[in-house]
């Protein structure tokens, strides 16, 4: 099965520390070599980025940024066996965060990919 | 709550147990004591973390509680090799520097280590079942009762099948080393015949009532690519992961609702997992970077070995938006170099059939003649079935009858039987 993790969180001001960055370059190379993470990337801020609505049957393009949400800052996929697999992978990930930028606040969001295993038949 | 703790061990379990055994077996230089010091650890936790939560370091927790195991196993069994006393006793000394220590140690080698543990899971002193049965549980991190349900067969004779594997290994006196340079090629093909066959069990099942087992194919595609990290350099390794990308990329499109086969012409191909189709063309372009890439004292370039080959022949597939923009010169042109490097019987009736989408049905006649004169398929309901679809294309209906009608008779499979029939039903 598969999951997207999100995280997401204030832009921050500043650069992250190098270090938080080696640590996340070092634990998706793990994740990579482990056969687990398909795909993963950095988001650009959503001044960059730009958003379609359909609202009261209307369709609106509003560009960047949104100051209302928290910005998205990257995503990663898994292939796992569990949901708990893709939580301790997300734990390792914000684990870094916590450890080299205390100060930083945001959330990894673990969402569930739909698979041929949510439409099996009933066994 | 106990059960979501036993549900994230578990999780942990899946991400680090390979790595526990690959350390503990360099310690300890025995993959059978690695793989039950490893368990130990983890029915501690099992036991302990449900009362006391999971503590904040959980895989050092693992490694450091199935280390103090192993100098524990290393005090009492005298009769052990004198290196694992030592061992053990450096594991001592460093324990005063704190579970990091251990742990730092460790990752040095950790790539190696797995490596090691992946060649010594597929030593061809081992059965293939065996090979098969120890990859998974030691590298998959599948439990004997997972092994024996993903195989159909009983838990006892899966357990069986681990513990004869080790008992070889130990009896043998294998080491936990990597193959020489010179062993290499053919350790690596060993290993990647056993992810195969993991992967052909669940991708066209022999037993059973489902036709696919696509868990089969995850753990399988899983174990490739952690092989080809492993082995970063070597081109068929890339390649083999390649071709199960693609391979896997069509199993959302492979049967019905109700799990009937659907085969490859007639797939909807907008359920092709695209980003399984671009990890395997990204595999494959590396995969042949490398192959080309000059080789040290002037050596000609490796040529692309057989995996390289179907991978290669799996993309032209993979890349035609519908069946009718298949590429099959190209495709009959890479079965021509693929027979020269791997020739089989079945890659020569795959050829056929591409020789005869690519210009013409006599041409792959000749071919499939061939063969049916060689007698090496003797008996295999494809060779007759190709043959009764190219003598129907060019218009010999009682021949092509006949050809379906043998067909019919040797397939073991009930549902291809029907279709045989039919079609020879429907020439006569």
């Amino acid at each position: 099965m598969r999951y997207l993790v999100l995280l997401r969180g204030n832009q921050p001001a500043e650069q992250p520390p190098a270090e938080l960055m080696d640590a996340i370059m070092k634990l998706g190379e793990e994740a990579t070599q482990a056969g687990a993470m398909l795909d993963n990337a950095g988001l650009a801020p959503s001044a960059m980025g730009a958003r379609v609505e359909l609202s009261g049957g209307s369709l609106d393009i509003v560009d960047g940024p949104f100051t209302e949400s928290k910005e998205y800052i990257s995503y990663a996929l898994y292939q796992v066996k569990s949901k708990e697999e893709a939580v301790e992978w997300a734990r390792r990930f914000m684990h870094l965060h916590q450890e080299h930028w205390p100060a930083w606040e945001g959330e990894s969001l673990v969402l569930k990919v739909f698979g041929p295993e949510d439409f099996a038949p009933p066994a | 709550m106990s059960a979501d703790v036993h549900r994230s061990i578990e999780a942990l379990w899946r991400i680090e147990s390979g790595r526990l055994i690959a350390g503990l077996a360099r310690v300890t230089g025995d993959v059978g004591a690695a793989e039950e010091l490893a368990q130990d650890a983890l029915v501690v936790a099992l036991e302990q973390w449900p009362r006391t939560g999971v503590p904040p370091n959980p895989a050092g927790w693992l490694m450091t509680t199935a280390k103090n195991r192993a100098v524990d196993l290393a005090r009492r069994r005298r009769t052990y090799q004198r290196k694992i006393v030592a061992v053990g006793r450096d594991l001592e000394s460093r324990q005063h520097d704190g579970e990091s220590g251990i742990d730092d140690a460790l990752d040095d080698h950790i790539g190696d280590d797995l490596l090691r543990l992946i060649f010594t899971a597929c030593h061809p002193i081992l059965s293939m079942e065996s090979r098969v049965a120890l990859t998974l549980r030691c590298l998959g991190g599948l439990s004997t009762t997972q092994i024996a349900r993903a195989f159909l067969i009983p838990e006892q004779t899966a357990a069986q099948r681990i513990v004869r594997a080790k008992r070889t290994l130990l009896r043998n006196e294998v080491a936990f080393e990597l193959p020489t340079r010179a062993e290499m090629d053919d350790r690596l093909a060993a290993v990647m015949e056993v992810v195969y066959l993991v992967f052909n069990e669940g991708y066209t099942a022999t037993a059973g009532e489902s036709w696919m087992r696509p868990e089969l194919c995850e753990e399988a595609l899983r174990l490739a690519r952690i092989l080809a990290a492993l082995v970063p350099d070597r081109p068929e390794a890339h390649g083999f992961a390649a071709l199960l990308e693609f391979q896997a990329s069509r199993i959302p499109a492979r049967t019905t609702p109700s799990g009937e086969p659907i085969l490859l012409p007639d797939q909807d191909r907008r359920l092709w997992d695209r980003l399984l189709i671009r990890r395997g063309l990204d595999s494959l372009a590396r995969a042949e970077r490398l192959a080309s890439a000059p080789t040290r004292a002037g050596a000609p370039p490796a040529a692309l070995g057989p995996y390289c080959l179907q991978a290669a022949i799996a993309a032209c597939h993979a890349t035609a938006v519908r069946a009718e923009d298949t590429d099959w010169q190209r495709i009959a042109a890479l079965y021509d170099v693929l027979r020269h490097v791997w020739s089989t019987p079945v890659v020569e009736l795959n050829r056929a059939v591409a020789v005869a989408r690519a210009y013409g049905p006599e041409k792959g006649l000749a071919i499939v003649d061939g063969l049916v004169a060689d007698g090496a398929l003797g008996g295999y309901a494809q060779l007759a079935a190709v043959r009764g679809d190219l003598l129907e294309q060019l218009e010999r209906w009682n021949e092509a009858a006949a050809a379906f009608t043998q067909a019919a008779a040797e397939t073991r499979n009930g549902r291809e039987r029907e279709v045989f029939l039919d079609r020879a039903a429907r020439l006569t």
